[in-house]
């Protein structure tokens, strides 16, 4: 079939008769089937648009003979892996708390959901490691304002702080200096005492002077000792965690104009299992009593 | 060495009419597949040959059937790729996936005799050790058993189609399938217990991925070696490509050695051997070759060094009565001195000889070294990225950890865990708070994870100078008293 081609001098061996520039290619068959696996691959490329999703549309696309939809794989899977997880979530539902925290398995499993779902729900506010910001507490130290232990943490997450929630954990730092409640002098006299309540450095003289009005106007929420109450979610004044800043311009400014963040009410929005889940995991992190 | 060097079938070298497939001139743009009927060949290689190709399927076949006691709970096969279970067993040695390192060093110390052997000798693993090679040389073999050696071979593909060449042809393909399923069978059982797997198979409750795997292989195995045979190598393979560079003019390779073969053509018996060549051109070494090429064309892309054109000239040598060699392993520089007349040494110590020898040697100390320093347990820390630390209400400040333990002892092992040089620090783990003599139990061949909080208070801290100090964790096991200490670090704010 083929008319003779002509030879390269150099290998004795014939070429395609093709020239670029002097070059010329030297003829390496190419074995018959190896064109046949070519032809093989079409046939089993148009199979392939026949029996799976293969062309878009302008609104669809088309699905295949077999269905096959890797949407529906991932909803599956997830579906699945709700099946598998079933008997936890049971677990937890039906467990206490405390009980939850002392089996090994279940303990695994809270902590891992109730890290994700902190992640989600929980990190905008207090932080990807919990670490919180000002106004906003860290969970990871053992300061707690509403309590650490378990049930305080799953009740503050049920109904929120000075959230919507009609039961919601409330109460309120006055405007002392706003509403005329205290003169300037008086703040800063009050403000030298809570200094010298964690043994910052401190003028004496006007500590003095406000260990009386602290009596008369703060100890009602923060105890005469100042050490806070966490029924009322006072936060105690003696320890080295401030949540608003501790020098003493930031004590002024929230004696002045009064503080009370808002902590979302999350029962409802997030299922009763969730809510043990990020109970367990935030005790977990270190400031859990 | 007395080998059956005597070829019976060879009375009188008679030239042979037979074309080399894969000639130089004369070819298609898509070349049709001409088929190789490869001549069966006597001598010192095939013996060689038959040698290899018993070992190494011998240890193919039988290896997975080895036992190893471990004990309870853990598979008795002396090599096992547990996949599911993330462990390759090998004897007394299990390998986690993080020490897979291990293998990777294995595999690279096979690549690299790999090239070692072939910058010396070309392709010795082509032409002998390769698995495509010896299950051709199998398929080929069994063939031969059912329809003959070439000629009845060639004899029988030109003949009309009858019961006999039916049941011939029907016989040949049913070893092929079942030396086939065996090979895919017996892959399958490095990865699940052999017996077991036996049993399954022959009782039809195996799982879906050994069958599925059996039928790979044995789709393969008929395919490669029984069918596609030297098209594999030719067009399929990368190594002849690669080899290019593997080799040198110092390498030994099989080759023709037309200074002595020159000027070739038939001989009678009687007549002089002046002016002329040994080489009488009766085509025996084109007859046995499984890679259908003329070695006499010079080295080649197709040639898979198995030196069986050497037994067969050999041969035709004894029984013209002209020495042996004329087919030989041979070097290229060695090949043009000769021909000059000149005089060659021969240098096995070359730069890349050199080379590859010292990362082998490189290699397997390293390799021996972290399979000798291998501890069976093993810390893996990661302290608190996010918070560093935490101040807490009486000013102490606390980091976080999580450490890992690999018990990779075949029995539960109790530790204790404390620190050491860290001064006024002291530690909780999280599940474990208020027992400071509770115990880390972890269990045969596994991995426990553990929350671990130290914290150091404020006068401990006046003391430490910088923004950090590095202490060690210890875990001792408290059965044998063995310690395995891990560095870490204790973070704080800035003084």
């Amino acid at each position: 079939m083929s008319t003779p081609k002509p030879i390269d001098k150099i290998s004795g061996v014939e070429t395609t008769g093709h020239e670029w520039d002097g070059i010329t290619e030297l003829n390496k068959p190419l074995p018959q089937w190896w064109l046949w696996v070519l032809y093989a691959c079409i046939v089993w490329a148009i199979g392939y648009w026949i029996v799976y999703p293969a062309w878009p549309g302008i609104h669809c696309y088309t699905r295949g003979l077999w269905g096959y939809s890797q949407r529906q794989t991932v909803n599956d899977s997830i579906v699945a892996a709700h099946a598998a997880q079933g008997k936890f979530y049971d677990a937890v539902a039906k467990s206490d708390l405390a009980t939850i925290q002392k089996t090994p398995d279940l303990l695994t499993f809270t902590n891992a959901g109730g890290r994700i779902a902190f992640a989600t729900n929980c990190a905008s506010c207090h932080g990807r490691g919990a670490q919180g910001g000002i106004g906003y507490p860290n969970l990871s130290d053992d300061d707690w304002l509403w309590g650490g232990k378990l049930d305080d943490i799953a009740k503050t997450l049920t109904i929120g702080i000075r959230g919507p929630n009609p039961d919601t954990r409330t109460s309120q730092m006055p405007r002392f200096g706003l509403d005329k409640l205290l003169e300037p002098t008086q703040i800063n006299a009050a403000a030298e005492y809570v200094l010298s309540l964690s043994n910052s450095s401190h003028d004496a003289e006007a500590a003095g002077r406000g260990k009386q009005l602290f009596a008369d106007n703060c100890a009602a929420c923060h105890g005469s000792d100042g050490k806070g109450k966490q029924d009322v979610g006072s936060p105690n004044l003696t320890d080295a965690i401030w949540l608003y800043g501790g020098r003493k311009e930031d004590i002024v400014r929230s004696i002045e104009t009064g503080r009370g963040g808002v902590m979302p009410t999350w029962g409802g929005r997030l299922d009763p299992v969730t809510i043990k889940m990020l109970a367990v995991y935030v005790h977990s992190l270190g400031g859990g009593q | 060495m007395t080998l059956n060097t005597a070829n019976p079938t060879v009375a009188i070298p008679e030239r042979i009419d037979v074309a080399p497939v894969n000639k130089a001139d004369g070819r298609d743009l898509y070349a049709k597949r001409k088929k190789i009927y490869p001549k069966l060949a006597f001598g010192k290689f095939r013996l060689i040959k038959w040698m290899v190709m018993a070992v190494t399927l011998g240890i193919y076949y039988a290896v997975p059937w080895i036992r190893w006691p471990r004990g309870a709970g853990l598979p008795d096969q002396a090599i096992l790729a547990d996949i599911i279970n993330g462990r390759i067993f090998i004897g007394p040695i299990e390998i986690w996936p993080q020490e897979f390192y291990i293998v990777t060093g294995l595999l690279v110390l096979g690549a690299m005799a790999l090239f070692l052997v072939t910058a010396l000798a070309g392709r010795v693993w082509c032409g002998y050790a390769c698995p495509q090679t010896v299950w051709t040389d199998l398929m080929i073999a069994v063939e031969r058993f059912w329809q003959g050696d070439r000629n009845a071979r060639i004899k029988l593909d030109a003949a009309p189609w009858t019961g006999h060449k039916l049941f011939l042809k029907t016989a040949t393909h049913i070893s092929w399938l079942l030396i086939s399923i065996a090979t895919g069978g017996a892959f399958v059982f490095y990865f699940r217990d052999a017996p077991t797997l036996m049993a399954e198979f022959v009782t039809f409750t195996a799982p879906l991925d050994a069958w599925l795997f059996l039928g790979i292989f044995t789709a393969t195995t008929y395919l490669l070696g029984g069918l596609a045979r030297e098209q594999v190598c030719t067009y399929m393979c990368p190594w002849p490509r690669i080899q290019g560079a593997m080799f040198d003019a110092d390498s030994f390779l099989v080759s023709y050695r037309p200074h002595r073969g020159e000027p070739r053509g038939a001989h009678k018996k009687g007549d002089p051997w002046d002016f002329r060549g040994d080489c009488i051109d009766c085509n025996q070494c084109v007859a046995v070759c499984p890679m259908g090429i003329d070695i006499r064309d010079g080295a080649q892309l197709e040639c898979i060094q198995c030196a069986l054109c050497i037994d067969a000239c050999n041969n035709v040598m004894d029984k013209v009565g002209r020495p042996n060699l004329l087919i030989a392993y041979d070097t290229f520089h060695n090949l043009d001195a000769v021909a000059k007349g000149t005089n060659v040494r021969i240098r096995i110590m070359r730069p890349r000889t050199v080379l590859y020898s010292s990362l082998i040697v490189l290699l397997c100390g390293l390799v021996l070294f972290a399979l000798l320093a291998r501890s069976d347990v093993s810390v893996a820390l990661e302290p608190d990225r996010n918070p560093l630390f935490v101040r807490l209400s009486d000013n102490s400040i606390r980091n976080g950890y999580t450490i890992k333990i690999l018990n990779k002892k075949q029995e539960p092992r109790h530790y204790a865990l404390s620190l050491d040089g860290l001064p006024g620090g002291s530690m909780a783990i999280l599940g474990q708070e208020g027992d400071p003599h509770a115990l880390i139990v972890d269990p045969a061949d596994t991995l426990v994870a553990l929350r671990v909080y130290i914290t150091v208070p404020p006068l401990a801290l006046k003391q430490m100078t910088g923004h950090e100090s590095h202490f060690d964790f210890v875990l001792t096991d408290i059965t044998d008293g063995s310690i395995t200490r891990h560095a870490a670090v204790f973070r704080r704010p800035q003084p």
